[in-house]
């Protein structure tokens, strides 16, 4: 066993002990403690549980990689899953607060007086979150296999098995205690390596800072920003600071939907549902974007050093000096380590042994296709075509002048940017374990969220408020208990055999809960008018006008070959104002909200109960508006 | 409590609302995305100024808000008589 693996057997399982011995401190008496903790979480420690519980494996391992390449296009992951933050603290969390349930179908359909419209809110939300939990299982997986040594298969039983033992036992109490130790893990995991490079790279310690500081790498008092932009654009990439990402309309539709996708995850908003007052509901949100602000402000600079990095250890010297890049024999071991796992994946074009890493107009992806097809002996004639295409295009630039042939850098994987960090900025190998502890805290903690979620929609609304409303509280807890067990099963069933889709799931459940649920919990609270006909028109339009666009680009649930873009009647790829599908749910939600305007404009005005209902729930003091009726 | 006096609480709170709101809107869809190319031709240290909202500042100020709102409306709570205990 390398000395690295130990590290992290030794740091991963001391952190699994302890997530373990909280489980088994923290169990669930009642279903009031199984489904919000009792209701009497302190708001700062709801705040550091709800930003373990918002930050997924995407957030740690993925963002500043996507940031990296993305430059400036990736601030749309910035913005768009912090200021959906601004919405849950203003609109949503302190009104779900003080209607004092315990799940959002439970809200929408008591507001709006009716079970069909529970069962739609639950459907929503099961499709939202079951497929946002199978990115945290793939994600569970992949971290087992790269750095334990240990088969994927049974890295995602291993993680199944540790969330199983403190999400049934103990619910929400087990999960939000467990959710606390797990964000200590992944935020000094995120920072220590931050902290490092910025110091090695700029001189300040603080990444935020670094980030706006000059580089200090060759004392000629640049900006490392201003470095970076001069590294990327000579080598033909578009530069850091500008880049856009589509459109400027498709950022702005992007963050929008990502916002309020984030506003309207249901595992996101049972958090609220902890805190003992309306008020903490208030301050709650507030401390879980202080804590997820300190990873969110440390990604942007994670991202444009390790950029830096990976270019000034490729292109040692000026741009076409033969001298200039590095040697392939004489990579560092870090670059070997990841061409194993095939994140990193190196061809040599031009045959002159030293790597070219350039933007070349697509000539490399070409010529890779034209191997493809060769190798499967079809469409060898467009795909010769493509390359020739890419070749005369390729010929005009300064590159081909130099004698490169081609990017030779064929896989950069955005993951990388996190994973290999330590390593390119030489930390010591137990940085490494902590950053893989770190990743797996990350994923476990918002799967727990989620499987809750899941499975008190599924005991609270569908068993109890719906099916057997005489069911007993102690049958009730079993019945949270058991489906805490099948939502488990399903997602590691899902996580071993991914439908295909595994890569879209994301942009899948934040345009799901953007499109659906967003839109009638804020119209029930602000829009005393909104009717039952309105609200589930509503839900059922922004799910399906958002399903349809995301499975006319990516197919049928995800399946291949299944996509249905019409060209023909104007409806190419991204035909509607250029904005992708990942961005859609804006769009959905925007669909949502006019169709529950208009249909409940429409209809007969909701009952008197329900209007009062609605003025309680605007009013933070319990005991005196109860009264008052 | 009177309806009245209620409906007046619930204005306060919406004025609230849409102020903050505003600046919310402001510092991301404003300066970090339409905005940003004239932001950027000022620096802020090493940072583009467009491009420190968009990755840093506009969070800043997300969390700024959250806090300011609580404080309002906890205020605004006592004074109308219907803050919890």
């Amino acid at each position: 066993m390398t000395e690295l693996e130990l590290w992290s057997y030794g740091i991963v399982g001391a952190t699994f002990a302890l997530y373990i011995g909280i489980a088994l401190w923290s169990r669930a008496g009642s279903t009031r403690e199984f489904y919000v903790a009792g209701g009497g979480v302190h708001p700062v420690a709801n705040g550091m549980a709800t930003a373990a519980d918002w930050m997924s494996a995407a957030s740690f391992i993925s963002m500043a990689g996507m940031i990296a390449f993305g430059g400036y296009g990736g601030s749309v992951f910035l913005m768009g899953w912090t200021g959906g933050y601004v919405l849950l603290a203003l609109l949503l969390a302190p009104y779900l607060r003080k209607f004092g349930k315990f799940t959002v179908p439970e809200f929408i359909g008591d507001r709006y007086y009716s079970n069909g419209a529970r069962v739609v809110a639950v459907i929503c939300l099961i499709l939202a979150s079951v497929t946002y939990v199978i990115g945290q299982m793939t994600g569970v997986g992949v971290a087992f296999s790269r750095f334990l040594g240990v088969s994927y298969e049974w890295g995602i039983a291993v993680g199944m098995g540790i969330v199983a033992i403190y999400a049934i036992l103990g619910g929400m109490k087990g999960i939000t205690y467990t959710q606390i130790a797990q964000y200590v893990v992944l935020i000094l995991a995120y920072t220590i390596p931050a902290i490092f490079i910025s110091l090695t790279l700029t001189g300040n310690p603080i990444p935020q800072l670094g980030l706006g500081g000059d580089y200090v790498g060759d004392g000629a008092g640049v900006s490392l920003l201003a470095r970076l932009d001069q590294v990327v654009t000579d080598l033909g990439f578009k530069q850091y600071t500008t880049q856009v990402m589509g459109s400027k309309l498709n950022m702005f539709a992007y963050t929008l939907s990502l916002m309020i996708g984030t506003a309207g995850l249901p595992h996101v908003i049972i958090r609220f549902f902890t805190v003992p007052k309306v008020r903490d509901a208030r301050y709650s949100a507030g401390w879980a974007l202080v804590f997820i602000a300190i990873l969110y402000t440390t990604a942007p600079a994670v991202g444009a050093m390790a950029r830096l990095n990976l270019m000034e250890t490729i292109q040692t010297g000026p741009v076409g000096d033969p001298q200039g890049n590095l040697v392939y024999d004489e990579r560092p071991d870090w670059f070997k380590r990841w061409e194993t796992t095939g994140l990193l994946k190196f061809k040599d074009w031009n045959g002159d042994g030293r790597i070219q890493y350039y933007s070349d107009g697509g000539l490399a992806e070409a010529k890779l296709k034209l191997a493809d097809a060769k190798s499967k002996n079809t469409g060898i004639e467009a795909a010769e075509k493509a390359v020739a295409a890419a070749e005369t295009k390729h010929s005009a630039t300064k590159f081909a002048g130099y004698g490169w042939q081609g990017n030779e850098m064929v896989t950069v994987n955005n993951d990388i940017m996190v994973l290999a960090n330590p390593e390119i900025a030489g930390l010591p190998a137990w940085v490494i374990a902590l950053v893989v502890a770190g990743g797996l805290a990350a994923a476990l903690s918002t799967a727990a969220g989620l499987l809750l979620a899941i499975s008190s929609a599924i005991s609270h609304d569908l068993l109890k408020g719906v099916f057997m409303p005489t069911i007993t509280e102690k049958n009730e807890l079993l019945a949270g208990r058991l489906s805490m067990i099948a939502a488990i099963l399903l997602a590691g069933y899902l996580g071993l055999n991914p439908p295909g889709f595994a890569a879209g799931t994301v942009a899948l459940a934040f345009g799901l809960a953007a499109s659906s649920l967003f839109p009638v919990i804020i119209m029930g609270i602000f829009f005393k008018r909104l009717n039952k006909e309105g609200a589930i028109a509503g839900m059922i339009t922004g799910i399906m006008v958002t399903l349809f666009y995301v499975f006319q680009h990516k197919g049928i649930f995800f399946v291949k070959g299944t996509e249905f873009l019409m060209p023909e009647l104007g409806m190419g790829a991204n035909w509607f104002f250029g904005i992708t599908p990942e961005a859609f749910g804006a769009v959905g939600a925007l669909a949502n909200f006019l169709i529950a305007a208009i249909v409940s404009a429409l209809t007969a005005p909701p009952p008197e109960h329900i209007q009062h209902l609605v003025e309680d729930v605007r009013i933070p003091r319990g005991a005196g508006v109860a009264v008052a009726h | 409590m009177t309806p009245d006096k209620r409906a007046d609480y619930w204005k306060a709170n919406l004025r609230y609302l849409v102020v903050l709101l505003v600046v919310w809107f402001l510092v991301s869809y404003g300066f970090g995305i339409l905005l940003v190319e004239p932001l950027n031709a000022i620096h802020l240290g090493g940072y583009p100024l467009g491009f420190w909202f968009a990755q840093q500042g506009s969070i800043y100020i997300f969390v700024a808000l959250i806090f300011i709102y609580a404080a309002l409306m906890n205020r605004l709570d006592k004074t109308y008589d219907v803050e919890e205990d």
